[in-house]
């Protein structure tokens, strides 16, 4: 005879009314196993950004630029959104720009991953590669240069100067960090590429308790494999960065990232990106300084876009 | 002399130079001639232990030197090489 188990399962949600509907309101995990020698009164919190629809935190920038947009006639005339990218934004904006039917338009290095160039190519975007050499900014260059050359065929999104891009984060993932942890968050730490999700969750959390610390990650060097990142005294400096806004700046090497990367999957079982493990790897050595608090940080994405990469993961 | 493409982040350790011509009969002794030139790129590119870092690659041609014969890779006089760091564990130069 069967015997029927009562569980605490839920009713699923009700279908959503579209794509865009699904994007922020991660979960936000606490770290368990890497975080055994913290004191007892820390806590290490991280959003896992790759529950988005595209499966990365760049759905919420993205969606924000799209729908800023359409409402200021920027993708009026059948214009064809452009931007760089080095891959999650591109993924972000191919999905959405398919699902609302406005044609994609990407600058991406060359050297960017088999598996992202299939993805941006399986959703419709039009690719164009660049030197692999110039890296990100090398990529946006040439999308300035083509949305100068042909005003009329694109809309030139431009992530990096984009006040939609930080303001998804402002109204978005701040607001959600201050409801998931009741307001006690201390410290929040987030890595460097747009400088977007740094600069509109840190003003949201000034705002909510001047006191919440801040803290920016980046790469320990000019040269670097940490993906998603920018060593910004390098690099071209984001529009929407404010360097004022964090209260410290803490370096990591792509050697550490990449540890931590593993130390995520195989001791709390997260698969996650290269920038995951750079956001945690500076996580806990906030945390460490600690007797008590609740640091907060961003997972971008999950680890399937780096497969390809074998040193990663051995 | 085979050729080594140097990406923009490494110009300001190689006066700005885009691309450097190198002595070498290797990929090992092509990045030891780079060195020897410009001897700040070093901690750029290898680690303490005096392997390559886990996220430089060469190219040669279209392939990836990990995919050939490693350091040991041979080098023609003609040949370009292409210094890139992965991103997302890019491999197509």
């Amino acid at each position: 005879m069967q015997t029927v188990v009562e569980t605490q399962l839920q009713l699923s949600n009700p279908a959503a009314a579209s794509l865009e509907a699904a994007v922020g309101n991660t979960p936000l995990l606490r770290l368990q196993r890497v975080t055994s020698r913290l004191s007892a009164k820390v806590q290490v919190l991280a959003k896992a950004e790759w529950f988005n629809p595209s499966g990365s935190v760049k759905d919420r920038p993205a969606l924000n630029i799209l729908r800023a947009a359409i409402c200021d006639g920027g993708l009026a005339q059948g214009r064809r959104l452009l931007d760089s990218t080095s891959g999650n934004m591109g993924i972000a904006y191919a999905t959405f720009g398919a699902a609302m039917g406005i044609p994609v338009t990407l600058a991406l290095p060359a050297n960017a991953s088999p598996e992202r160039i299939a993805i941006l190519r399986a959703l419709g975007a039009e690719i164009v590669l660049t030197d692999p050499s110039e890296g990100s900014d090398g990529a946006l260059r040439v999308a300035r240069r083509m949305a100068q050359e042909q005003p009329e065929r694109y809309f030139y999104a431009n992530q990096y100067d984009n006040p939609a891009n930080w303001q998804a984060h402002y109204f978005g993932t701040g607001p959600e960090i201050v409801g998931q942890t009741q307001g006690k968050v201390t410290h929040f730490v987030a890595g460097l590429g747009t400088s977007g999700t740094l600069i509109g969750v840190g003003r949201y959390l000034r705002q909510y308790h001047p006191s919440i610390q801040l803290i920016a990650v980046q790469p320990d060097s000019p040269f670097h494999g940490l993906e998603g990142l920018k060593h910004i005294p390098s690099a071209i400096q984001p529009g929407i960065f404010d360097p004022d806004l964090s209260d410290r700046t803490i370096a990591v090497s792509t050697e550490a990232a990449y540890e931590m990367t593993r130390r995520l999957a195989r001791e709390e079982g997260l698969f996650v990106g290269i920038s995951s493990g750079a956001a945690a790897a500076a996580a806990l050595q906030v945390a460490q300084e600690l007797d008590e608090g609740v640091v907060v940080t961003i997972f971008p994405d999950a680890g399937y876009k780096y497969l390809s990469d074998k040193e990663l993961w051995e | 002399m085979p050729t080594l493409r140097i990406p923009a982040p490494l110009r300001s350790y190689t006066n700005g130079q885009s691309e450097v011509t190198v002595n070498g009969q290797t990929v090992e002794e092509a990045l030891q001639d780079l060195l020897k030139k410009y001897p700040t790129l070093k901690p750029h590119l290898y680690n303490s232990n005096g392997g390559l870092r886990p996220f430089v690659n060469l190219f040669l041609g279209e392939n990836n030197i990990k995919d050939l014969q490693g350091l040991g890779t041979p080098l023609k006089e003609e040949d370009r090489l292409l210094l890139i760091p992965s991103i997302a564990g890019g491999s197509e130069a």
